[in-house]
């Protein structure tokens, strides 16, 4: 496999949240804006980069049997990097993701990604695949964002889209269920039936 | 009364898998059959309410006092992941039949966000030692009813005929959505 096909199979073929139903949780409790998604899907490539380059790099200093506990501890390491980061210079998208930054730390995506990838691999081939899945994941988040934003709310990254017949003070009449926690569930289903159909095209 | 309020809270209204959107990886993992539905949320009961009494001892009694409370992130994790070897290797050793129906389910609950999310949540709403056991007792028994109904609901999915793009995740998925939008008829009850 090259490096091409290496990084763009996380956006389509094997992209964690569509195909592979990975890191789930974060997926569905943190996209009720586009920009919450997008923000907390770069958060969770720079964990993912960050853990797969140290694990390429110490992989045969590790023993096998604290192999886990190992890549869990370099995981956690850059989730509080990042925690601290955003809470010091992005503190209402801190304050948006909320519990679920410090819950990078279990998304099997990124621990997966580790042991199943960066742990027999080399270290660029690793930077590829951790930015490959990042963005991908990213991607996913941003997509699913929108959608809901753009149906609970008429907006899209906090931009008005007139899709909606609007009441006479000319607020739109959305469908305020897809930014509450129904909604969530109900997109990603309909978005993993649309792509399902257009993978098999 | 204010126990009253936490442990109504957990189960209904702020239901941890479909309000906080938190263990949703078993939440579709697992609830394909009943049994192993009622068999994981025995696992997690187990392991949220002794990793939630843990957790908050270290978080007061270490994290606090020396000032190291950025250390949050990586020694809850440790803790958790530790646990649940020494949980397996003790109940293996301990109860046999235990083991037999809650093994299996185990080594899945280390990256179980709903563990991890409890542990978080109780010292983050400044809960006491007593507030935060009931809290994750009330998480679990959510994470229980949820999972449960919604095993029963896919078991009757699988008879029905089912649109072939629709079929498989994403009709589990609406029929989730559909499942919290009953829960969301608890809203305003405490």
């Amino acid at each position: 496999m090259n490096q091409k096909q290496n990084f763009t199979k996380g956006f389509i073929k094997d992209n964690a949240v569509f195909v592979m139903l990975l890191g789930l949780c974060p997926t569905l409790a943190v996209t009720s804006s586009a920009v919450n998604g997008l923000g907390m899907g770069l958060a969770t490539t720079f964990v993912l980069v960050m853990a797969n380059i140290v694990v390429a790099l110490v992989k045969n200093l590790i023993p096998e049997k604290v192999r886990i506990p190992s890549f869990i501890v370099i995981i956690a390491s850059f989730v509080t990097i990042v925690d601290l980061t955003m809470a010091g210079f992005l503190p209402s998208l801190h304050e948006a993701l909320g519990i679920f930054i410090p819950l990078i730390v279990v998304n099997c995506l990124v621990l997966g990604r580790a042991e199943a990838f960066a742990s027999k691999n080399n270290i660029v081939s690793s930077i590829v695949d951790g930015l490959g899945m990042g963005l991908g994941f990213a991607f996913a988040l941003t997509l699913l964002g929108a959608v809901r934003e753009l149906l609970g709310a008429g907006s899209v990254f906090g931009l008005s889209i007139p899709i909606f017949p609007t009441t006479e003070d000319g607020a739109p009449i959305t469908m305020l269920l897809f930014v509450l926690a129904p909604g969530a569930f109900i997109a990603l289903g309909y978005l993993i039936a649309i792509i399902n159909r257009f993978k098999k095209s | 009364m204010e126990i009253f309020a936490i442990i109504i809270s957990a189960i209904l209204v702020n239901n941890i898998v479909l309000m906080q959107f938190l263990g949703i990886c078993p939440f579709m993992g697992v609830s394909k059959k009943l049994s192993t539905a009622v068999g994981m949320t025995g696992a997690v009961t187990f392991v949220m309410v002794l990793a939630t009494i843990v957790t908050y001892l270290i978080q007061v009694y270490v994290l606090e006092p020396f000032g190291i409370g950025y250390l949050q992130t990586i020694s809850f994790i440790l803790i958790i992941a530790s646990f649940v070897q020494m949980v397996e290797i003790v109940l293996k050793k301990v109860s046999p039949p235990l083991y037999q129906a809650l093994g299996v389910f185990l080594p899945l609950i280390t990256t179980n966000c709903a563990i991890m999310g409890v542990a978080l949540l109780t010292i983050q709403n400044d809960y006491n030692l007593m507030e935060g056991i009931i809290y994750a007792i009330g998480s679990a028994i959510g994470f229980g009813i949820a999972i449960t109904l919604f095993a029963g609901i896919r078991e009757h999915l699988d008879l029905l005929d089912v649109p072939k793009g629709m079929r498989g995740t994403p009709i589990a998925l609406v029929s989730a959505g559909i499942l919290a939008m009953a829960f969301m008829g608890f809203a305003g009850l405490v």
